[in-house]
């Protein structure tokens, strides 16, 4: 589908028989909007302001607070009643480079050429017209970190897998926030099956790989003068890992099992690397350690069944459990498709011992935090990007839903594949068949 | 905080009564009857080996069910925000359980001498949770290969293998799914055979063994599968039959026509008509019982077109399809569904992980609902099956949002009488009416919010969850030791 750089038509005025090439409406820019009447969720300074307004022009929020005077010539939205949050934002996804799963040939997160670990990138592949990202979108998720995956079916060749990007899914030019925003490595036992059979192996191979990376930055012009000894990895990977060994560029390592994290936490000490778990089912059970080393986690907040024998120490209150000692969370589905369900799993953090705030903060805040992007985005503060969404209720709730979606500024068309499909078959007892419906 | 949990202390199954009940008079059929009373006579005696009585012919009921309902007591819950499972919902409710049945629903009932009363106060009472689609226990946690049980994927046609000689019931995911407000669910093979092999429906309460967890009474299941699994695993990974869609309904009618000469021979034979005994072939018989009506067709089918093929097999053959699973193009037909009264189990969101999955929406049921079709949420997931109430939440909700008139005493039939229906026991369970078995939830709050949870679950009765009472919560044996950490907060 196709998504101008402007602001779009909202889908109310084509609920019923629009088409897809609707979704490309005539362009607006600039539009300053002030949303009024809500209760705002800032996640920031502001806190919750129970009848608060935002004003958005030129992509950005240019205040927030209540009693605030609109501009002159601004669009009024009266949210009264509504509740306004940050857009989620999903901290571990690969929306862009996979459209069906099963269907090999659009999956572009996973590689088997060895040439290519570290330096392997998803930017390029992306597509930001993927069906994904209008389901996704209308539904409340406005920024994603595109992360290439692990071990897929037999593909993948190196425990360390390549570079994720970060996009926002209001447009289909610039939406690539920032390109290698981290590079990810599988332990445990992903790790261990893609570097030979051990978790032993794994660690040989990252730190033969973080050693190597740091005789080359010393010893560039030897090894391009063909007079240095040879390196485990290529060129491309050596570069890529240099904002690694600076801990500039973080690095988002799999990892589950208790012991396995805080092998990953010696060598993110060993290394000066800037250390993201993900997956971390057993991180509660090392949470100081995490604390104590300022390593966020991104996880699934509903894993409470022992899926393998690096999960055993699975419960639904690993959130609770990292918050309270102040180590920052993020969440994340297994399930790009639905990335949208961030809210959900949010919800159940809280009704598992998370306070509100905190599960908010998990799918909006944190994950702008985590790739250091909370200058720019995750909550709703003057100058930040305009990414934010209007419910129709507690959007943790299960029956709630996204009424209107800013990226950017950009009011998003509420109209995907999915509701295009909906709209189609909704009535079933039309003379001619659904083919000629929208 | 998750307060630490102590061992359950393993309590003697007491020696159950028969609920007085007329059976006849609850409308089951002929079936039911002679299975229950082939197997509901072991089950008075109770479990632990202590059986001095033989269940009588046992070679046309292998593997019986010894299901016992755990000890329990008459058990009043007042106050309670009532859903039936029937399309009613009472304010302040109350709910009457006595010997494993319900006894009474209404308002303002008075307990019974000596039973106990629950103050619901504030709180949601519905029916058990019932899922129509698990892998529990075939495919159980930890997934490794030693206990992936699920998939006979030797051979197209595996009609002959049984779910439940594949069912470890020291699965933890029984556990967390009853945590969740499931009381019975059905267990089926995988779908990489176009005849995965019979289901087993259980009653989900701890149990030793799997006949200990067989739901007394109820039909097995035929798992059949559409579409993509069966042509990728043989056909693209074999190289042999099925390869395309046109292949898999070859397979089917095939076998279908095979059932029809082996029902034939044994008609035959029995008739007098022949005098050589029949070889007795299992894979047959499994077909056979469908055929004849005593097992239910649960058909994996993802795509709008293909069940329409797929109703046009049974017809030819003439069986029934109890439910299509997976069903994520139900909506497109959701007419053709209605008219023939066959159910669709299918998923709140789920979609993209296979092209027959892409064309997913999230008013599903509620299309389906609104066409007077039977609509399910299933699970086909040991995460899913624990909050099956959130997913029928949020079906409601996208169906509403459309303008479909949905609302919670609706959509509880989802996840409750209508997966009863679609396995043969909505004369048992899935609604709170007089005469059930007492599968009953007690929810802290609106089930269909995110933050309420199932607080006491009652099978047959007896409280078998209890989120505020650590004897009450149940772990498996794989748990021990090496889960203990999980109560410590380090």
């Amino acid at each position: 589908m196709k998504i101008a750089r402007s602001i779009l038509r909202p889908v109310l005025f084509c609920a019923l028989f629009c088409f897809a090439g609707i979704l490309s409406i005539s362009p607006l820019t600039a539009e300053a909007i002030a949303i009024i009447g809500a209760k705002i969720h800032t996640m920031g300074p502001a806190g919750t302001l129970a009848n608060g307004t935002v004003v958005l022009n030129d992509g950005r929020i240019t205040a927030v607070g209540t009693e605030l005077a609109i501009p002159t010539g601004a669009r009024v939205i009266d949210a009264n009643g509504k509740i306004v949050t940050p857009g989620m934002f999903d901290p571990y996804s690969q929306i862009g480079i996979v459209e069906i799963s099963q269907v090999r040939q659009t999956v572009d997160g996973v590689q088997s050429n060895k040439r290519y670990s570290a330096s392997f990138e998803v930017a390029d592949a992306i597509n930001p017209r993927s069906t994904l990202i209008p389901i996704n979108r209308i539904e409340g998720v406005t920024r994603a970190m595109v992360a290439p995956s692990g071990n897929v079916n037999g593909d993948g060749s190196s425990p360390i897998s390549g570079l994720g990007s970060i996009i926002h899914l209001g447009a289909t030019e610039g939406f690539l926030v920032e390109r290698h925003a981290a590079l990810f490595v599988s332990l445990g036992e992903s790790g261990a099956a893609l570097s030979g059979g051990a978790r032993g192996n794994t660690l040989l191979h990252l730190r033969e790989a973080l050693e190597d990376a740091r005789d080359y930055r010393q010893n560039r012009q030897r090894y391009e003068a063909g007079n240095r000894r040879q390196y485990s990895l290529s060129r491309p990977d050596l570069e890529a890992l240099q904002p690694v060994l600076s801990g500039r560029r973080p690095v988002v390592a799999r990892v589950h099992r208790a012991s396995d994290i805080e092998v990953a936490l010696a060598l993110a000490e060993d290394f000066g690397l800037s250390l993201i778990v993900a997956g971390g089912t057993e991180a509660w059970m090392v949470a100081d350690k995490l604390a104590a080393a300022r390593v966020p986690v991104i996880l699934n907040p509903i894993d409470n069944l022992p899926a393998s024998f690096e999960r055993l120490g699975s419960t639904l209150e690993n959130a609770a459990r990292l918050h309270q000692v102040g180590v920052v969370i993020a969440f994340s589905t297994d399930e790009t498709h639905n990335a949208r369900n961030m809210k959900q799993l949010a919800g159940n953090a809280v009704a598992n011992g998370l306070p509100y705030e905190a599960g908010l903060a998990a799918i909006t805040l944190n994950p702008a935090k985590i790739y250091g992007l909370d200058q720019s985005v995750g909550s709703i503060e003057r100058g930040k990007s305009a990414d934010l969404v209007i419910w129709d209720g507690d959007p943790l709730e299960l029956t709630t839903f996204a009424e209107q979606v800013f990226i950017g500024g950009r009011q998003i068309p509420m109209v995907s594949r999915s509701t295009l499909l909906r709209d189609r078959y909704l009535e079933l007892d039309r003379a001619m068949p659904p083919a000629y419906a929208n | 905080m998750r307060r630490t949990t102590k061992l359950v202390s393993p309590r003697s199954r007491a020696v159950q009564e028969l609920p007085d009940l007329n059976l006849a008079a609850l409308g089951l059929p002929m079936l039911i009857l002679t299975v229950l009373s082939l197997i509901v006579l072991p089950t008075l005696i109770g479990c632990g080996g202590q059986s001095t009585q033989e269940a009588e012919g046992d070679q046309n009921t292998p593997f019986a069910s010894t299901y016992a309902a755990l000890p329990s007591e008459p058990t009043l819950i007042v106050g309670a925000t009532v859903l039936t499972g029937t399309g009613k919902l009472i304010e302040n409710g109350s709910v009457l359980m006595q010997e494993g049945r319900i006894t009474a629903v209404g308002s303002n009932l008075s307990a019974p001498e000596g039973a106990r009363t629950i103050d619901a106060a504030g709180k949601w009472v519905t029916p058990g949770i019932i899922d129509t689609h698990s892998h529990l226990g075939v495919y159980a946690s930890p997934e490794i290969a030693p206990l992936s049980d699920g998939n006979e994927a030797t051979d197209p046609n595996t009609a002959e293998v049984w779910a439940e000689h594949s069912v470890w019931p020291q699965d933890p995911g029984f556990n967390t799914a009853r945590a969740g407000g499931v009381t019975s669910l059905q267990i089926l093979p995988g779908s990489a055979n176009l005849f995965g092999g019979r289901s087993v429906t259980i009653k989900n309460v701890p149990s030793r063994t799997v006949q200990g967890l067989k739901f007394p009474g109820a039909p097995h299941g035929l798992k059949m599968a559409c579409g993509e699994n069966p042509k990728r695993v043989y056909g693209e990974g074999r190289d042999q039959a099925p390869s395309t869609r046109m292949g898999n309904v070859a397979g089917y009618r095939m076998a279908w026509a095979q059932a029809v000469s082996y029902r034939n021979k044994w008609h035959d034979y029995e008739s007098g008509k022949t005098s050589m005994t029949p070889e007795r072939n299992l894979q047959m018989e499994t077909l056979l019982g469908v055929l004849d009506g005593e097992i239910l067709v649960h058909n994996h089918c993802y795509r709008a077109d293909e069940m329409a093929i797929m109703i046009d097999v049974a017809k030819e053959f003439g069986y029934r399809i109890a439910s299509f699973h997976h069903a994520v193009e139900a909506y497109k037909i959701a007419d053709l569904l209605a008219a023939e009264d066959i159910c669709a189990s299918v998923w709140a969101d789920w979609w993209g992980f296979k092209i027959e999955a892409f064309d997913a929406v999230r008013e599903n049921a509620a299309l389906l609902e609104k066409a007077g079709a039977c609509a399910i949420i299933h699970s086909d997931d040991e995460r899913e099956i624990q909050r099956l109430n959130q997913e029928a939440a949020k079906a409601m909700a996208a169906g509403q949002r459309s303008g479909i008139e949905v609302d919670e005493a609706v959509a509880i039939r989802w996840i409750t009488l209508n997966p009863a229906k679609a396995l043969g026991v909505a004369d048992q369970t899935g609604s709170l009416e007089v005469g059930k078995m007492a599968d009953v939830v007690v929810w802290d709050g609106n089930p269909f919010s995110v933050y309420s949870h199932a607080e006491q679950v009652f099978v047959d009765g007896a409280l078998t969850y209890d989120r505020n009472d650590p004897s009450y919560q149940a772990r498996s044996d794989f748990e021990l030791g090496i889960m203990e950490q999980k109560g410590v907060i380090q």
